[in-house]
């Protein structure tokens, strides 16, 4: 044994050192990370106490039962008490308009900021980080003060109280939740985005242009196919926190009419009895989502090479 | 006084006010071709400048930031309302004898605890992250290459997922703590340390190899050549990062929430999602203006502290590079 780490370590481009310097937290990412997962899958597929409502984890995948996931799918459509359907499809619906609203908002701005901003480029980055020093609950928070039925929103609308506007904006509004998601997470996108379009090189479409294309053509077949990573990048960073999202719901909608499966989840959570169904909807909830979460992890990995 | 005004390739050496007293009788600039040129140059292309993105950058700015200074400037309103301005007062920051942050038990707990979680996460999550990213490029094996997989797995993975799972381990484990301060620092840990590891990361592809290596032909041990070559050029990326995970720990809000025990380890963003929707004061806009005063003095703080530590590596160290990271 000693012999064998002496010659791997010696030989190779590894070291003991480094060992030791990465041991404490792998072993934290094993205790804390690998270990909630599985607990999390244990219970999914897992029973429920039937008196004391507690979850009985199944530890072993040879005791694993599909009692939670059933239930979920047969509340999937139809009937009055069915809920995951619906809610599925209200959250790709939400996700879907608030993707094509954060990208319709952040590529002008990041386009404007990367190439024509100038001088103003330095204040101009710094107040577009700002929303990430923001808490996302304070965020949240100025919205609900300006929607609120005497707020600033109906007040603007109503011209000062001439008009007889009253618009309830937080009583279960799809609209006021995806102007939330968008709002919540339009920062994420407008980054990547600058990042992408910032590095493409003002002779690249110098180039384009003395080659004779237009304004429309350097655009679309210069910019946009060199800025797609970008739009990659940002599409992935906003869709991920926003399906799990469900406090942007409850705080400008509050109604089961607008629940996300984020909300589902956290309701499951939150009754004693439904840890399983919990464990169900958060499984389902990463299977859903695996695509964009390896197409991250795989960009992420490719860009942080090992220094020779 | 004879040179006419030249206009490079990237510009106007002057611009069209000073070229008009430069050039005497008859030199065509000036113009307002020269003057076009000059302005759409600037602007890195041919076209006119862009009035419509400039318009629609300063709407987006103004949309994203001016909600939050609203509920800013409210927080010190004389009055109840949070959308009715009464006059300025400081009742709901120290005036208030029971409602105010400094009087409010439940508020000032909130905020002390929020500080509290900040500061003791960055201290676990920044050196652990730190000795991994240096860990990592020491050791190529299967199993670091997993972990770092795993590190940047936490970075995207929906954060109701990592907390539901840590709270049914919490609960259906024997593990030697519960839910309360250390629960929530643990799971804060496994949520931020990515932020060391990815910065400290490719700030030692920036670095490269050789110091090290120089201080290792010196005669330095690995352990030497760490301290005292390598961490001091890692001190930006180090503090960085620290100022980073501060700053989101003390807005963080599901996994606190998910893996808090009592009344006395809420947090101001659980003050926020618990109240905002029931008739609250100003006083909640009072607390969450001094946890975004908290956010703005952290990154000040680390903005300063950057710029110090790499001065003299290049010829500007913006906001812009800091804001990038």
């Amino acid at each position: 044994m000693k012999k064998w780490l002496r010659s791997r370590f010696r030989s190779g481009r590894s070291d003991l050192f480094g060992v030791l310097l990465s041991l404490p937290a792998i072993v934290w990412l094993a205790i804390f990370f690998v270990v909630p997962g599985y607990v999390l899958l244990a219970i999914a597929f897992g029973t429920v106490d039937p008196i004391f409502r507690a979850p009985l984890p199944a530890w072993s995948p040879l005791d694993w039962t599909f009692g939670s996931f059933s239930f979920v799918f047969t509340h999937l459509w139809g009937g009055t008490d069915a809920f995951f359907g619906p809610a599925v499809l209200r959250t790709v619906g939400f996700v879907a308009a608030a993707m094509v609203l954060c990208l319709l908002i952040a590529f002008p701005v990041a386009y404007f900021v990367a190439r024509h901003a100038g001088r103003w480029r330095g204040l101009v980055l710094a107040l577009l980080v700002a929303p990430f020093w923001i808490s996302y609950m304070m965020r949240m928070l100025a919205w609900v003060n300006l929607l609120q039925t005497d707020g600033l929103a109906n007040r603007a609308l109503s011209l000062g109280g001439l008009l007889p506007v009253q618009v309830d904006w937080l009583a279960g509004r799809s609209s006021t939740v995806i102007l939330g998601l968008v709002y919540g997470y339009v920062p994420y996108m407008v980054l990547p985005l600058y990042a992408a379009l910032d590095r493409i090189s003002p002779s690249m479409i110098e180039a384009a242009r003395d080659l004779g294309a237009g304004r429309t053509e350097v655009f679309r077949r210069v910019i946009l196919p060199m800025s797609l990573p970008g739009v990659a990048a940002g599409l992935i960073l906003v869709t991920l926190p926003m399906t799990g999202d469900y406090f942007t719901n409850d705080l400008l909608s509050g109604s089961p009419r607008t629940s996300m499966v984020g909300n589902l989840i956290n309701e499951a959570i939150s009754t004693p009895g439904q840890a399983g169904q919990a464990g169900a909807l958060v499984s389902l909830l990463i299977l859903g989502l695996l695509v964009p979460m390896l197409l991250y992890v795989r960009s992420t990995l490719r860009g942080q090479d090992v220094r020779s | 006084m004879s040179t006419p005004v030249t206009t490079s390739a990237r510009g106007p050496v002057r611009g069209p006010a000073g070229s008009a007293e430069g050039s005497p009788a008859g030199t065509p600039v000036g113009t307002l071709t020269s003057y076009r040129a000059a302005w759409t140059n600037r602007g890195r292309g041919p076209w006119r400048p862009p009035y419509v993105l400039a318009a629609i950058t300063v709407i987006y700015l103004l949309w994203s930031l001016l909600p939050v200074l609203i509920a800013v400037l409210f927080s010190f309103n004389s009055g109840r309302s949070r959308s009715v301005w009464q006059g300025f007062s400081m009742r709901w920051y120290t005036g208030d004898p029971n409602l105010s942050v400094l009087h409010d038990a439940g508020l000032r707990t909130a905020l002390g605890h929020t500080l509290l979680l900040g500061v003791l996460t960055t201290l676990v999550a920044v050196p652990l992250g730190v000795a991994f990213a240096l860990g990592l490029d020491r050791w190529h094996g299967r199993l670091p290459t997993t972990a770092n997989v795993a590190v940047v797995l936490s970075f995207v993975i929906p954060e109701i997922v990592l907390a539901a799972g840590l709270l049914f381990m919490i609960t259906q484990l024997q593990v030697p703590f519960q839910l309360g301060t250390t629960a929530q620092v643990v799971g804060l840990v496994t949520f931020q340390i990515s932020y060391p590891v990815v910065i400290v990361r490719a700030r030692l592809l920036t670095i490269g190899k050789h110091y090290e290596e120089a201080a290792r032909d010196l005669g330095a041990s690995p352990l030497q050549a760490l301290r005292r070559v390598l961490l001091p050029m890692l001190k930006p990326a180090v503090f960085a990062s620290a100022v980073l995970v501060f700053a989101d720990v003390i807005d963080n809000f599901v996994l606190v929430r998910y893996l808090s025990a009592s009344s006395q380890t809420e947090t101001t963003s659980m003050k926020i999602y618990n109240t905002a929707r029931a008739a609250p004061t100003p006083a909640l806009n009072a607390l969450a203006s001094l946890m975004l005063l908290a956010s703005l003095a952290a990154v000040l703080i680390g903005w300063l502290a950057y710029r110090r530590f790499t001065r003299g590596e290049k010829e500007t160290t913006g906001i812009a590079d800091f804001a990038q990271l």
